[in-house]
């Protein structure tokens, strides 16, 4: 059998806005319909590319909320895109995009921060990580993985630590998801640093998911201002906070860290404080515009 | 300016290489240390792209990109280990 990448191939696609909700104040939920897009994995991204009647373009990054094909149609692509001021594509994406119109889309990108719940049986069991592709659980490669960490009597799964800053929580909101959606039994935790409750992203999703019978906790730290009768007041995660909410470094939990680049490397300087391995440790920075 | 990681070049890369770079393993010719793509550090500017290893800050490539033309630098990467398709 062929080896093959474990995410499908990238590409340039034409894509049509289906619908663009209100997120938060200032993000946008926008849903694409992408001609040819081949599915992607969780924790994946697209680059958008906008070019003005002159000819000038401007391409900017944006991690995929969703994942599939295991969740629907595979064409089908939600973004939530959060406003930067003074940004090129953001403030289009946000204020101006509306059902109907159309983008160029280039992806799915990045095969590093992502996770895949047949790529974690392949991994347990110490098999090279030719499974998980997006289609994995219609795949005999996954298939095979997984018979063959069943017959090594290979523990659970390590347990996985998402941790978001911000809009960062969007591609692992996608892996939280994967996770819910497979049923997948690895215990899995977010943290997530978020200014208000009104800023959060997805927290009806994310509510969902800490019922649904997949192993999921979610722990929240407001910035700015808290729920009523909140425990603490609002404040920046400290690393105290972030001991304390998370899987502990003798659990070797594989964690993901996405978010601003001054909280991401806060918060993984932090984890290798606390004995965490930094090749257990992937992060995701984003910038603004 | 803030910089990015190497995540952020998983797009203009792809326009050039068959496989996914980011999740490529690179060998810094300064300190030998070897890591995904994807955790070397990226100052991006509209001249051009620096990436730095995040180890000792060597400049592992440099990509700049005018009109029709891209510049690919990879005078830090003494080795690549990749995915085979």
């Amino acid at each position: 059998m062929i080896g093959r990448p474990s995410v499908p191939r990238s590409g340039w696609h034409a894509a049509v806005v289906v619908s663009s909700t209100a997120e938060t104040r200032t993000a946008a939920r926008l849903e694409l319909e992408i001609e040819g897009w081949p599915g992607n994995a969780a924790g994946q991204h697209l680059d958008v590319r906008l070019t003005a009647p002159d000819g000038y373009t401007a391409t900017r990054s944006y991690s995929i909320a969703s994942s599939g094909p295991a969740t629907g149609d595979a064409t089908r692509v939600v973004l939530a895109v959060d406003r930067v001021p003074g940004g090129e594509v953001s403030p289009y994406l946000v204020d101006v995009a509306r059902a109907g119109d159309r983008l160029e889309v280039h992806g799915p990108l990045g095969a590093f921060f992502v996770w895949q719940p047949a790529a974690d049986a392949a991994e347990a069991a110490g098999v090279a990580d030719a499974a998980g592709s997006a289609d994995a659980a219609a795949d005999p490669d996954a298939a095979e993985a997984a018979t063959a960490a069943d017959a090594a009597g290979a523990p659970a799964a390590r347990p996985v630590q998402l941790i978001a800053g911000g809009s960062g929580v969007v591609p692992l909101a996608a892996m939280a998801q994967a996770h819910g959606d497979a049923g997948d039994a690895t215990p899995f935790r977010m943290l997530y640093s978020v200014r208000s409750p009104a800023d959060l992203f997805f927290a009806a999703e994310l509510q969902r998911l800490v019922a649904a019978p997949a192993p999921f906790r979610l722990d929240l730290v407001y910035t700015r201002a808290t729920p009523e009768g909140w425990p603490v007041g609002p404040g920046r995660l400290t690393r105290d906070a972030l001991e304390a909410a998370v899987f502990a470094a003798s659990e070797t939990p594989r964690v993901f860290v996405c978010g601003s680049t001054g909280f991401v490397e806060r918060v993984a300087s932090w984890l290798i404080e606390l004995g965490h391995d930094a090749r257990d440790i992937r992060t995701e920075r984003f910038g603004g515009t | 300016m803030d910089h990015l990681d190497g995540n952020a070049l998983a797009g203009p890369l792809a326009d050039y290489f068959a496989f996914d770079v980011t999740e490529a393993r690179a060998r810094c010719n300064g300190c030998g240390e070897v890591a995904e793509f994807a955790r070397a550090l990226v100052f991006a500017s509209p001249a051009g792209t620096v990436v730095r290893c995040s180890s000792c800050d060597h400049v592992l490539a440099t990509l700049v990109e005018a009109g029709e033309r891209a510049w690919l630098g990879l005078s830090g990467v003494s080795a690549l280990e990749v995915r085979r398709a």
